[in-house]
């Protein structure tokens, strides 16, 4: 499964858990839009951190917290596995 | 005080009461005639007014050391076996400690305290230690960072609870306890092995569980002391059938109604009482109708010479139980005011019981809003497949902390239903707990560390 695969299955699992509908997941979609609180988004940077082995949140000091699901996606894609 | 009026812990052991003994897995000790005999080596007498350092390796003979010490020495500080020895100029200082009693001098001849005296296996003595004061018992809080605090008790305030539940009823118990008697919650046991008349079947580091329950039954143990962790990794262990202890008493842990219906399912022919107490606070009081929490009705009011409140959510003992002082050159005070002891744990009013949710230090913070862990481990206990568990802080890049929990499961939980059982725990958690509190993961762990304390090892508290 691809990474941005992995995302997108794991960020509907989290909005199943946290009882969240999401819309249509595409890339210009806000973050704030998905119905995420900072809960939700925390638990899934937790759980791709188990899965992918990475946190591009913590390694990267200067990292704009992302803005839209694909800048969100791309934050996984961009970090040297 | 005119010396007939103090009492000592040798008060309580004489040739009246025959067969009584204290034992570890090595040796077996007749308290009968202990009173005969020392373990100092003639050199009792050369501790009389001394500040003294106990630091003897094993648990026999740091209990036999204190009854000859107790009655003769100015004070007694009694050296838990995980006792950091960076900290030891730190304490000996701040203890005034002038008199060292050990089984390794070697290991303190460079301590500047001039006054060592070896402890052995007991051996007939010339003549029996009289009773010259109140020693003062001091003994070191169990907190994972820095130096440990000294906290000062007198045997009459460590022995109020015990006098005030009275003799237990038929014969003299034989105590256990998997505590080392060398923190409030094993001396508590010890002292009323010696003060009731009974017998004392000490734990044995590296033992392994079984055969610790072993000797517990050869030794014929009916009254027998632990945390709820050490009683969840028993009834873990599968070694608890075939031992039928008449008491079984839960202390320094919060005490879930999941472990108290655990060891009542284990053992249905005991009595089953969760204490309070803690190295300051002394013995707060004990609850015996099998429920977790307390009576709300025992706040406020004065019972046994206990007095306790709720202030901002904690739980104030005052009474003639509490440690007297915190010991040392910058030593902070131990009661406030009007001599309440701030205990630290919180508490909850539901309906007409008291439920202990957590430490004040040791609360998990997400984005703000706050959670004890012990809180989300009651709920993940009550699980029918689950033995233990311990919530903790992960941390977080978005909101600080998130909350996660390891979890072990109970025996025969087959680990291909672990999906569903997490999904099930999830599911409880989320009807049970605020949004904030349910975990956002569950693992299972097949083992989590117990502290030298006999307590759930928490990293974040």
């Amino acid at each position: 499964m691809s990474v941005r695969l992995k995302i997108i299955s794991a960020m509907q699992q989290v909005a199943r858990e946290q009882q969240v509908t999401l819309p249509p997941l595409d890339d210009n979609l806000s973050l704030h839009e998905t119905g995420f609180d900072s809960l939700g988004f925390a638990i899934l940077v937790a759980r791709l951190e188990d899965d992918l082995g990475i946190d591009p949140f913590t390694i990267s000091e200067d990292a704009a917290f992302p803005l839209t699901v694909g800048d969100f996606i791309g934050a996984y894609e961009n970090v040297p596995a | 005080m005119s010396p007939r009026e103090i009492f000592t812990l040798r008060d309580y052991l004489g040739p009246e009461l025959k067969g009584r003994t204290i034992s570890d897995a090595r040796q077996l000790v007749s308290l009968t005639d202990v009173l005969e005999q020392t373990c100092l080596v003639a050199r009792r007498d050369a501790l009389s007014g001394r500040s003294v350092l106990l630091a003897v390796s094993d648990q026999l003979t740091s209990a036999l050391a204190m009854t000859e010490i107790d009655g003769v020495a100015r004070r007694m500080l009694l050296c838990p076996p995980d006792f950091n020895a960076d900290h030891a100029k730190t304490l000996i200082d701040d203890a005034e400690i002038d008199a060292i009693v050990t089984d390794e001098p070697a290991r303190w001849s460079d301590a500047g305290v001039y006054l060592v005296v070896v402890a052995r296996a007991p051996a007939h003595a010339a003549g029996k230690a009289k009773a010259e004061r109140a020693t003062e018992w001091l003994m070191l809080t169990s907190g994972t960072s820095g130096v440990p605090k000294i906290v000062g008790h007198t045997l009459g305030g460590l022995t109020g609870a015990i006098v005030a539940d009275g003799p237990a009823r038929g014969a003299p118990p034989v105590w256990a306890t998997f505590y080392d008697i060398r923190r409030y919650g094993g001396l508590q046991i010890f002292l009323r092995a010696i003060i009731g008349g009974g017998s004392m079947v000490l734990s044995q580091p590296g033992e392994a569980l079984s055969d610790h329950v072993a000797r517990l039954n050869a030794r014929g143990v009916t009254h027998i002391s632990g945390t709820p962790s050490h009683w969840r990794k028993l009834l873990m262990s599968g070694s608890a059938a075939g031992f039928a202890p008449r008491y079984v008493r839960l202390s320094g842990e919060i005490a879930d109604q999941a472990v108290l219906d655990g060891l009542r399912h284990a053992f249905p022919q005991a009595s089953i009482g969760h204490a309070y107490a803690s190295t300051e606070a002394g013995v707060g009081f004990a609850v015996n109708d099998g429920r977790e929490g307390f009576p709300a009705s025992i706040i406020g009011a004065n019972r046994d010479g206990v007095e306790m409140k709720v202030v901002d959510g904690s739980l104030r003992i005052r009474s003639t139980r509490t440690a007297h002082a915190y010991v040392g050159r910058n030593a902070a005070a131990l009661t406030d005011g009007d001599g309440f002891v701030d205990t630290g744990d919180m508490v909850e009013l539901r309906g007409d019981r008291y439920h202990f949710v957590g430490r004040r230090g040791g609360i998990i913070n997400i984005g703000g809003l706050k959670v004890h862990p012990e809180e989300i481990e009651a709920v993940i206990n009550q699980h029918a497949e689950v033995r233990m568990s311990r919530a903790r802080a992960r941390r977080s890049p978005i909101t600080g902390s998130i909350v996660v929990a390891d979890v072990i499961l109970a025996d025969g939980c087959d680990a291909s239903q672990a999906d569903a059982i997490r999904a099930r725990i999830l599911a409880d958690c989320r009807a049970k707990l605020a949004h904030h509190k349910v975990p956002a993961m569950i693992k299972f762990v097949t083992a989590l560390d117990i502290t030298a304390a006999g307590k759930l090892a928490r990293s974040d508290a």
